[in-house]
């Protein structure tokens, strides 16, 4: 098997698993209980906080326990909305998001709320100085993505950060859950920073686990009130068997990055290399260092990026239309559509996302299976082409 | 840079006059004891300043041991170089390019020369210094008051020494230069600020503590024994003494009136404090009280708890605000920990209307009805000493066991 597809979830690293396990059976008190075996699970809790905090360079009153990448952008979004709203309505956010920071945000219009969706260029970035000028005195939130998730580019944080330093007020999020691990850090840490979002499973950890980084004197109101766990902004019995897999694949996931980073990066530029070849391949994602090392997004025109998942799981690779959320609803990717690519090609399109385990002989395969869905779905292409 | 050595500048030597050698003494085996982990060192104390020299340690971890020992006015990190002034001009530049906050900043040389047979003399070495840095730089300002940079010479017999910093030390006297005391360490705000500063005035503290299990929690004993590491840094290593108080609260909780519980327990808390001290060589008790801030701390409840012995019961924080407490408890950075919850034997019993200007001879009275020294010689004897370390923890008990599954 050739898993290809590190971007939807990875798989849960052995390791962690083995931690996941361990944590259970000897730390299962709940970490709020006074008695020894409460704070035996509240040291293991503290330990596994500390050490986050430390991975990603932030303090451990910084980091909150969340459920994963999608509660981290309710959370920030909707917890400034609550927590600003008497300073204004208007939140920033740009047309590429996921769909838990899209959807989010057309709630919150439902209610009243003003959204900016701040367009991209044809290549998939957004426009610092739009953003300058989308900003209003009402402004309380903009929130962006470090990496998108479609297509792997690496949106301009330290220009938006610069617009932002003249506007110390609005908070400023970045959903850092494509990034981690992936050579960003001084993106996802930059100073300007006052959110960011992370998800466990997609660093070889548990489901159901992710933390969000609060910068020290940011505020946001808790979404899930109840019995004051974090410190009283996130209530809900802790995971304390996730958290501590979480902190554990984190360290795994840092540690060797710029090794792991390289060798991903030389996985993508063997199939880029390849699909270059072919002149009526559209690559969106193509080797430069505004790109991620780990997203390469692709279309052949005139064959459905669904067809295309199912060739080449036919062949035991298993690859995703443009994202895994939004993929079974048959719908166009919502990142091509905002980069004005036409209907015809975006819903061709496929997303191969790796991770650290991924090798070049996979790489290799994946070109020859290629070569072999080429040829096959040759009457498909040239339709297309008769049709242009 | 790479520094070969950190020269350290006593404090308040000057008006110790004959105590010299003992301050010396007493600070160089404080700053012995506190590098023990570099083995590398060599510490050479002389009349006016200290030399460590590094012999290949990084100056960095040194030094942020050095910055909480008291007794020290100040440090620099120096290169020694050959007496060769080729070296001399390369080594400066490189030295004033490293540490000058910006290119249109301020400095001066500053050269001493005990090697009097060396070819420059000290306007001399001023002189050419200063030019090869102005031209080298050429937007930097001299200025001879407050300048922001400060290139110290020092000519000596085995060498030329370099250094552009100045790192202000803790100040005070050495620990254990003023003798030794006791401290009542409660687990609150103020007990830990109070240890602090009589370590600052050279006061070798022991810590006692009263624990009252099962009323108490072990996370209340650890909590102060984590207060302890925490203000071990500034002595090296500091005695902790627990002391069993279950059964004398209980017995004051029976038969002293309510109005008086809290006075009563106290004068016995003194009472073992002060024997403590005795068999400990201590000459004076230290707390962390502070007037009128809770009604065992008017006047009227210091004298009647004061009563039970004329050691002297010293209160270095007894005229400062919460907010100055506060303040120098972050500095010291035991405040998060002291606000930790955990109920201490200064908490539990405590009456709803404690007396706050509590009569002596009423305490006397009530306190006559108990048989107090078999108690207190039970708990004398239950006395449970250990010593503790800058590094030791006791919060998170767990820590070899989480971190080797993490």
């Amino acid at each position: 098997m050739i898993y290809f597809d590190n971007s939807a979830t990875t798989k849960i690293d052995p390791a962690v698993l083995a931690t996941y396990d361990a944590i259970s059976n000897n730390f299962f008190g709940n970490p709020s209980s006074l008695h020894a075996v409460g704070t035996k699970a509240n040291d293991m809790l503290q330990s596994a906080r500390g050490q986050i905090a430390e991975l990603i360079g932030a303090a451990p009153d910084e980091i909150f326990f969340t459920s994963g990448g999608t509660e981290g952008d309710n959370w920030i979004i909707k917890g400034t909305a609550i927590e600003k709203r008497e300073f204004g309505n208007h939140l920033i956010t740009t047309a590429i998001e996921h769909p838990a920071v899209i959807n989010t945000m057309k709630q919150l219009e439902k209610l009243g709320f003003k959204v900016t969706y701040l367009p991209v260029d044809k290549d998939g970035f957004i426009d610092p100085q739009m953003l300058a000028n989308a900003i209003t005195d009402q402004t309380i939130l903009v929130s962006t993505m470090v990496v998108n998730n479609e297509i792997g580019a690496i949106q301009p944080i330290h220009e938006i950060a610069k617009v932002l330093a003249d506007h110390p007020t609005i908070h400023f999020h970045v959903d850092a859950v494509q990034a981690v691990g992936k050579g960003l850090r001084d993106l996802i840490r930059e100073p300007r920073v006052d959110f960011a979002t992370f998800s466990g499973h997609k660093f070889h950890a548990p489901r159901g686990t992710g933390f969000i980084y609060v910068k020290r004197g940011r505020k946001i109101a808790p979404l899930l009130t109840g019995g004051g766990q974090e410190n009283d902004w996130r209530s809900g019995t802790e995971n304390t068997p996730a958290i501590g897999a979480m902190a554990k694949a984190l360290r795994l996931l840092l540690t060797n990055e710029d090794a792991n980073v390289a060798k991903q990066e030389a996985v993508r530029e063997r199939i880029i290399t390849h699909l270059q070849q072919y002149p009526d391949v559209t690559i969106f994602s193509p080797i430069s260092n505004r790109f991620a090392p780990h997203i390469l997004c692709f279309a052949l025109p005139g064959v459905r990026g669904e067809t295309i998942v199912h060739a080449f799981e036919d062949h035991d690779i298993y690859i995703s239309t443009t994202s895994a959320c939004s993929s079974k609803k048959g719908t166009e990717s919502s990142t091509l559509k905002a980069m004005q690519v036409p209907e015809r090609i975006a819903t061709s399109a496929v997303r191969v996302s790796l991770d650290e385990h991924n090798t070049l002989a996979e790489a290799d395969t994946f070109n020859q299976v290629f070569d072999e869905l080429y040829k096959k779905f040759a009457k498909l292409r040239t339709s297309v082409a008769a049709a242009r | 840079m790479q520094y070969t050595e950190i020269m350290v500048r006593y404090g308040e030597l000057s008006t110790k006059g004959k105590n010299r050698r003992n301050f010396i003494g007493r600070l160089t085996g404080n700053v012995t004891k506190a590098l023990k982990n570099f083995p590398e060192l060599s510490i050479h104390p002389k009349r006016d300043r200290m030399h460590i020299q590094l012999n290949g340690t990084p100056a960095e971890p040194v030094m942020a041991i050095l910055s909480r020992i008291f007794g020290i006015q100040n440090y620099s990190p120096a290169i020694k170089i050959a007496k060769n002034m080729d070296v001399v001009h390369q080594t400066a530049i490189d030295l004033v390019r490293d540490t000058l906050p910006s290119p249109t900043a301020s400095f001066k040389v500053n050269t001493r020369r005990s090697d009097h047979t060396f070819a420059l003399d000290t306007n001399q070495m001023n002189l050419d210094l200063g030019d090869l840095i102005t031209t080298a730089f050429p937007d930097i300002k001299v200025q001879m008051k407050h300048p922001d940079v400060t290139l110290r010479v020092e000519v000596r017999r085995d060498g030329i020494y370099l250094s552009t910093e100045t790192i202000k030390g803790a100040g005070g006297l050495p620990v254990g230069s003023a003798g030794k005391a006791v401290l009542m360490l409660s687990g609150g705000i103020d007990s830990p600020v109070a240890g602090y500063l009589a370590m600052k005035r050279g006061v070798d503290i022991e810590m006692v503590h009263f624990f009252s299990p099962p009323y108490t929690s072990v996370d209340a004993l650890n909590k102060a024994k984590e207060l302890t590491a925490k203000l071990a840094p500034y002595a090296g290593a500091i005695t902790f003494i627990e002391v069993p108080f279950t059964e004398i609260q209980e017995e004051v909780k029976a038969h002293v009136p309510e109005g008086y519980l809290m006075t009563v327990q106290r004068r016995f808390m003194l009472r073992l404090a002060d024997r403590i001290r005795a068999q400990r060589g201590g000459l004076a008790i230290f707390n962390g009280e502070s007037v009128g801030q809770v009604a065992s701390q008017t006047l009227e409840s210091m004298t009647a708890i004061n009563d039970v012995t004329t050691t002297p019961v010293l209160r270095p924080v007894v005229t400062m605000d919460k907010t100055e407490i506060i303040a120098l408890a972050e500095k010291i950075d035991t405040f998060d920990l002291s606000i930790m919850p955990f109920e201490d034997c200064c908490t539990i019993f405590a009456p709803p209307r404690p007396k706050t200007k509590p009569n002596l001879d009423r305490a006397r009275q009530y306190e006559a009805v108990l048989d107090g020294e078999p108690m207190m010689a039970r708990a004398i004897a239950g006395i449970k000493i250990t010593t503790i370390h800058p590094q030791d923890e006791f919060m998170n008990a767990h820590q070899e066991e989480t971190a080797a599954l993490l």
